[in-house]
C-alpha cells in the first residue's frame, strides 16, 4: 500500500484539478452565453433597426437619430440589463434560500416576501398609500419593497420565540404567505376594473419598467450581498452537510441563517419591487447551477448567478419574439419556457441530489 | 504537556441534568481514551462539552494551561476537532470537495496543490481514494461514516473526539479505522478519546477507559480495570465476564441477567 500510495494519491488530485477545470470552463461559458442574449435582447424588439446599426449606435452614439437612441439607449438596453441583474438576483437569492432553509422548494418567495410586496404594490394602486411619504411616483415600488422587508423583518421575530430552525422558518413564511394573499384578496374585492387590471399586471411581472437608476440600485445591492455571501462561501458549504457537522467547524449556525437570510432578503424584495413576481427564477436557477457545477459554494454560487441572468435574459427575448410587435409580461414566459428545459435537465440527470 | 482535563462539569438540558459532577484525569498527548457507557449515557453531551458546542452550567475544560472556556469558539474548535456521530447529507458534493471542505476550515477560496494533496493523502490514508468523485448522497451509511474520520483526521488539532466512528462499520474497517486513529494520534501527539459501543473493541484500541453511567463518571482508568470493575455489569444492567485471550487480549462477555 504504501508503495502505490503516492500514485493514488496524485491521480486523485488531477480528478480534482479536471473537475475545478471544467466548473471553470462551465462558468466562462455561461458567461459567454450571457454576452450573446445580451446582445439578442438589444437587438430584437418591435422597432425594426437592423444588427449593425444597432451596434453603430451603442458604440457611437452621435451617430442615432433622436428615435434610434431613445429606442436603444432608454428602452434595450436598461431592459436588457435589467433581466441580467434582476435574474442574477433572484438566481442567487434562490441558492442560499435552498441552502439554509435545506429545502430544495425554496425559492426567494418562499417566505411570503413575494405575496407581502405585491400587497404593498396593491395598497399603493388600489387605495393610493404610500407607506413612505413623499416619494413621488415610485410609491408602487417603494411600497412593495417596505412590505417585503418587513414580512422578513417579523420573521426574525419569530426566529427569536421559535430557534431559527429551517421548520419554523418556512412555517412561519407560509403562514406570512396566506395572510397577505388574503389581504390581497381583500384590496382586490374593493378595487375598480382599472385597478384590478394594473394589479394582475404588476403581478405578472415587467421589464418595462426599467431605467437606468433602477439597473444601478440593483446592481448596489448586489454588490452589498455577493461579497458577504462568498466571504461565508465555505460556511455555506457546510451547513449543507447538516447542522452539526458546521458547527464542528466553528460556523455560528443560527447567526450564518439570519444573515444570510437578510441578504435574500435585500436582494428578493429589491429585484420583486421593481419588475413584479417572478418566482420562477429563483427556485430553477440553482438547481441548474446545483447540477451542472455541484454545491460548492464556489462553483455554485457564480453559476446560480449565471443561471438566473440567462434565463430572465432569454425570457426577455422570447417575450418580443412569441408574437412580432407585442411584449408579453416576462412573469409569463419565465415558467412556460423554463419548465419544459427545467423538466428535460432533471430528467437527463443521473443522480438525484434531493430526496 | 499535561493534556486535557474536565474538571466539576455539569449539565442539564432544561431541569433535566445530563452530566453531574464529571471529572476527568488528565488525557496525555499521544493516547486514545475509549468513553463506554450505555445509550443516553451521556457521551455525545460530554463530547459536545469538551468542544464548546455546549455551554455547561458548571465545571471547567483544561487543555494543557489554557482554560478552554476563554477562548472563542472557532479557534477552539481548531484546537479541538469533534466528529458528530450523525452524517446525513444528501448535497451535490462529491467526498473530495467535503474532505477539502474540513481541510480549509472556512478560510479563503483559494485551493493550493499543497490543500489537493493534503486531501488526496487524507483519503488515501482512510482508504476512501477510490470514493473521491462520489457524491456524498450515494454513499452507504460504513462510507459515509469512513468519510466522516477523513474529515476529521485532515484537521490538525490537540484533541480530537470521535463520536462512535465504527457504528455502521464491517469487522475489518471497525479495526482499520481505530487503528489508524490510535497511529495518528501517536504520530501528531494529540489526544484521541473515542466513544464506543463496543468494549472489546475499547479494551483493544484504547490506553484508558473513561465508563460514563447515567450522568456520572463511574470508573475511570487503564482498560483491565474498569473492566474488572462491578460497576461495569451494573451501568450496563447485563451480566458480564471478562477473560484474558492467549494473546493477552481482554474480551468482554455480556449476558441477559
Amino acid at each position: 500500500m504504501s508503495i502505490a500510495a503516492p500514485a493514488k494519491a496524485a491521480s486523485i488530485a488531477d480528478g480534482y484539478r479536471a473537475r475545478t477545470l471544467k466548473r471553470v470552463a462551465m462558468t466562462l461559458g455561461a458567461a459567454v452565453c450571457l454576452l450573446l442574449t445580451l446582445t439578442m435582447d438589444v437587438i430584437t424588439g418591435p422597432a425594426d433597426l437592423s444588427f449593425w446599426r444597432t451596434f453603430t449606435v451603442i458604440l457611437n452614439p452621435s451617430v442615432a437619430t433622436v428615435q434610434e437612441e431613445v429606442i436603444i439607449w432608454d428602452l434595450r438596453l436598461p431592459i436588457a440589463c435589467m433581466a441580467i441583474a434582476v435574474g442574477a438576483m433572484l438566481g442567487v437569492a434562490g441558492a442560499e434560500m435552498q441552502t439554509i432553509l435545506n429545502n430544495p422548494l425554496a425559492d426567494p418567495f418562499t417566505l411570503g416576501l413575494s405575496s407581502a410586496a405585491s400587497f404593498g404594490a396593491a395598497l399603493a394602486i388600489v387605495l393610493g398609500w404610500s407607506v413612505i411619504p413623499n416619494v413621488g411616483g415610485l410609491f408602487v415600488t417603494v411600497n412593495a419593497f417596505v412590505l417585503a422587508m418587513l414580512t422578513s423583518l417579523s420573521l426574525f421575530g419569530f426566529t427569536k420565540l421559535r430557534g431559527v430552525t429551517p421548520e419554523a422558518m418556512i412555517l412561519v413564511g407560509i403562514a406570512m404567505l396566506f395572510t397577505f394573499n388574503a389581504l390581497l384578496a381583500f384590496l382586490q374585492y374593493g378595487a375598480t376594473e382599472l385597478q384590478l387590471a394594473q394589479i394582475v399586471f404588476w403581478q405578472l411581472g415587467s421589464l418595462a419598467r426599467a431605467t437606468w437608476a433602477k439597473v444601478g440600485v440593483c446592481l448596489a445591492v448586489l454588490a452589498i450581498v455577493l461579497p458577504y455571501f462568498i466571504h461565508r462561501s465555505w460556511a455555506l458549504t457546510a451547513l449543507r452537510m447538516g447542522e452539526e457537522k458546521a458547527a464542528s467547524l466553528g460556523v455560528n449556525v443560527s447567526l450564518l441563517r439570519l444573515s444570510v437570510l437578510a441578504g435574500v432578503s435585500l436582494l428578493s424584495a429589491t429585484a420583486v419591487s421593481f419588475v413584479g413576481a417572478i418566482a420562477f427564477v429563483g427556485l430553477v436557477g440553482p438547481h441548474i447551477a446545483r447540477i451542472i457545477v455541484g454545491e460548492d459554494q464556489r462553483g455554485f454560487l457564480p453559476m446560480s448567478a449565471l443561471a438566473g441572468a440567462l434565463i430572465l435574459s432569454g425570457t426577455s427575448i422570447a417575450s418580443k419574439a412569441i408574437t412580432p410587435g407585442v411584449v408579453y409580461p416576462i412573469g409569463m414566459i419565465t415558467s412556460l419556457i423554463g419548465i419544459p428545459f427545467f423538466i428535460s435537465l432533471i430528467l437527463g440527470q443521473r443522480r438525484k441530489h434531493w430526496q | 504537556m499535561t493534556g486535557l482535563r474536565v474538571k466539576n462539569l455539569s449539565f442539564s438540558y432544561g431541569a433535566r441534568p445530563v452530566l453531574r459532577d464529571i471529572n476527568v484525569s488528565p488525557l496525555k498527548p499521544g493516547s486514545l481514551t475509549a468513553l463506554i457507557g450505555p445509550n443516553a449515557s451521556g457521551k455525545s453531551t460530554l463530547f459536545r462539552c469538551i468542544a464548546g458546542l455546549l455551554k455547561p452550567s458548571a465545571g471547567e475544560v483544561w487543555l494543557d494551561q489554557t482554560d478552554l472556556s476563554t477562548l472563542r469558539q472557532k479557534p477552539r474548535l481548531q484546537r479541538i476537532c469533534i466528529m458528530p456521530q450523525f452524517f446525513a447529507a444528501n448535497a451535490a458534493l462529491t467526498v473530495f470537495d467535503v474532505v477539502l471542505m474540513a481541510h480549509k476550515n472556512l478560510s479563503g477560496w483559494r485551493v493550493s496543490p499543497e490543500d489537493v494533496a493534503t486531501v488526496a493523502d487524507a483519503l488515501d490514508a482512510g482508504g476512501i481514494s477510490h470514493l473521491a468523485d462520489a457524491y456524498i448522497g450515494e454513499l452507504s451509511g460504513g462510507q459515509a461514516q469512513l468519510v466522516s474520520v477523513a474529515q476529521s483526521l485532515v484537521r490538525r488539532s490537540d484533541v480530537y473526539l470521535f463520536d462512535e466512528p465504527t457504528s455502521a462499520l464491517d469487522l475489518r474497517h471497525q479495526l482499520d479505522v481505530l487503528g489508524q486513529i490510535r497511529s495518528q494520534m501517536i504520530a501528531r501527539d494529540a489526544v484521541g478519546v473515542v466513544a464506543l459501543h463496543d468494549l472489546n473493541l475499547a479494551a483493544r484500541f484504547a490506553d484508558r477507559l473513561v465508563l460514563l453511567g447515567d450522568g456520572f463518571i463511574r470508573a475511570q482508568g487503564p482498560p483491565s480495570e474498569v473492566l474488572s470493575t462491578s460497576e461495569l455489569a451494573s451501568v450496563y444492567g447485563v451480566d458480564i465476564q471478562v477473560a484474558q485471550g492467549p494473546k493477552q487480549e481482554i474480551s468482554v462477555h455480556a449476558y441477559s441477567p
